[in-house]
């Protein structure tokens, strides 16, 4: 399938990316389709067509790939994370977005308060009956396609919170897509709960998803 | 320490020559004086305005289910510059918790208005005179009152729609529950696991 300039609405942060992929190709002097297949979601068939249809004049412009996988790679790269920062927890998501920890390496160091505009709701910290609806509330809030991470024991299930007041985990209320172990986790424990999710998304079906969701003459694909 | 002591043995002291039904109870250097519930309101006016106790640390209460009177309120009294130190105490019976017959001190210390809606949430004692006696830490409409001592500690289902809801929290197991039965305390720790 030929993946197009004018197919994806962001297809400016996906066309640099074809830059430097082909700048790593243009190194190699036969030129062949070692270009293409170095992006990472080009599968065999790919390839195959890539060799056949190589040509300098377009280089850059073209790229063979599944739409699934750079839908994919683009939305697992920049994930906006909507901070739900409702205990301690919250002190090492905090730590994990500063400087040492640096979550920006993962593309996903920009919180958002406003549900608009996040893809994956951290839930840090223990969640009390009298939050747990307003929680929900803001998760119902964020636009598709959307994740969850439930960060800690607390979010998970309750934690050492078996009480009248404290809801036994976020799942309850929300699907979540991954769940952290610890009181409280690292910041290595997020990141690495943040790569799991990223390689979740990796392999979720993203078109047919979009077709069930949207109506059929909005996707071209 | 010893002026601290005095200071609060001194102030026990007058409330004692002052009413007559109150006793007193010293322990590890703490005084404290218990009154009954019909004289508590003058005993606090008379600590706020002739002791000149002006800073009212907490105020808590403790339910003694299956005694009679079953509740017993406590308040704690100071200055600010902590040179005196007073428990007044109160006992409560469980009609006067319900009908209200516990007189409010919010008006005498401003703090005491959070403190009683606290304690009007936790354990049901109703204030009378409260300027705003309303739930403080669950919300308007949740059915029980958390800290007494029917209530189990896994809580109960409730549900108040749009507002929130509750249910049964699982107490078996778990990394964080005590293991019952144990042969030692430290055995029985969740983190001996
Ligand atoms: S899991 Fe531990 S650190 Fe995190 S919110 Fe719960 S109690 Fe706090």
């Amino acid at each position: 399938m030929v993946f197009s300039q004018a197919r994806v609405r962001t297809r400016t942060r996906f066309r640099e990316i074809v830059m430097e992929t082909s700048k790593e190709t243009s190194a190699d002097t036969s030129a062949d389709a070692s270009g293409a297949s170095s992006f990472a979601t080009a599968d065999a068939a790919g390839a195959a067509l890539a060799h056949a249809s190589y040509d300098s004049k377009i280089e850059g412009n073209v790229i063979f790939t599944r739409v699934d996988a750079a839908i994919n790679w683009m939305r697992k790269n920049s994930l906006w994370p909507m901070p739900m920062g409702l205990a301690c927890c919250a002190i090492e998501l905090m730590a994990t977005a500063s400087s040492r920890f640096d979550i920006s390496r993962f593309g996903a160091e920009v919180m958002r308060f406003s549900p608009r505009q996040s893809d994956v709701m951290i839930v840090a910290g223990t969640v009390t009956y009298k939050m747990a609806l307003a929680v929900k509330r803001v998760w119902d809030q964020m636009p598709d396609p959307k994740w969850c991470i439930a960060m800690g024991a607390c979010a998970s299930s309750g934690g050492m919170y078996r009480s009248y007041a404290v809801l036994q985990g976020i799942d309850n209320l929300l699907p979540v897509d991954v769940y952290i172990s610890g009181c409280p986790p690292r910041p290595e424990a997020l990141i690495e709960g943040l790569m799991k999710l990223q390689a979740k998304i990796d392999g979720e079906e993203s078109t047919r998803d979009l077709k069930a969701a949207a109506p059929a003459d909005s996707i071209e694909a | 320490m010893t002026t601290l002591q005095t200071a609060g043995q001194e102030a026990a002291a007058k409330v004692l020559e002052k009413f007559t039904s109150a006793t007193r109870h010293e322990f590890r250097g703490e005084s404290t004086v218990t009154v009954k519930l019909e004289e508590l309101r003058a005993v606090m006016e008379f600590c706020r305005n002739v002791l000149k106790l002006n800073f009212l640390i907490d105020v808590s209460s403790v339910d003694n289910m299956g005694e009679e009177p079953r509740f017993m309120m406590v308040y704690e009294l100071a200055k600010v510059d902590d040179s005196v130190h007073l428990r007044v105490k109160a006992a409560v019976a469980e009609q006067q918790a319900d009908a209200g017959e516990v007189p409010t001190v919010s008006d005498l210390w401003a703090t005491a208005d959070w403190h009683e809606r606290e304690v009007y949430d936790m354990m049901g004692i109703r204030f009378s005179g409260h300027p705003d006696l309303r739930r403080i830490l669950m919300w308007e409409g949740y059915p029980y009152h958390p800290l007494r001592k029917e209530f189990p500690l896994a809580g109960r289902p409730s549900e108040m729609p749009d507002v929130a809801f509750t249910g049964e929290a699982p107490m078996a197991d778990g990394p964080f529950v005590t293991s019952a039965g144990s042969t030692s305390r430290v055995q029985g720790e969740p983190r001996a696991r």
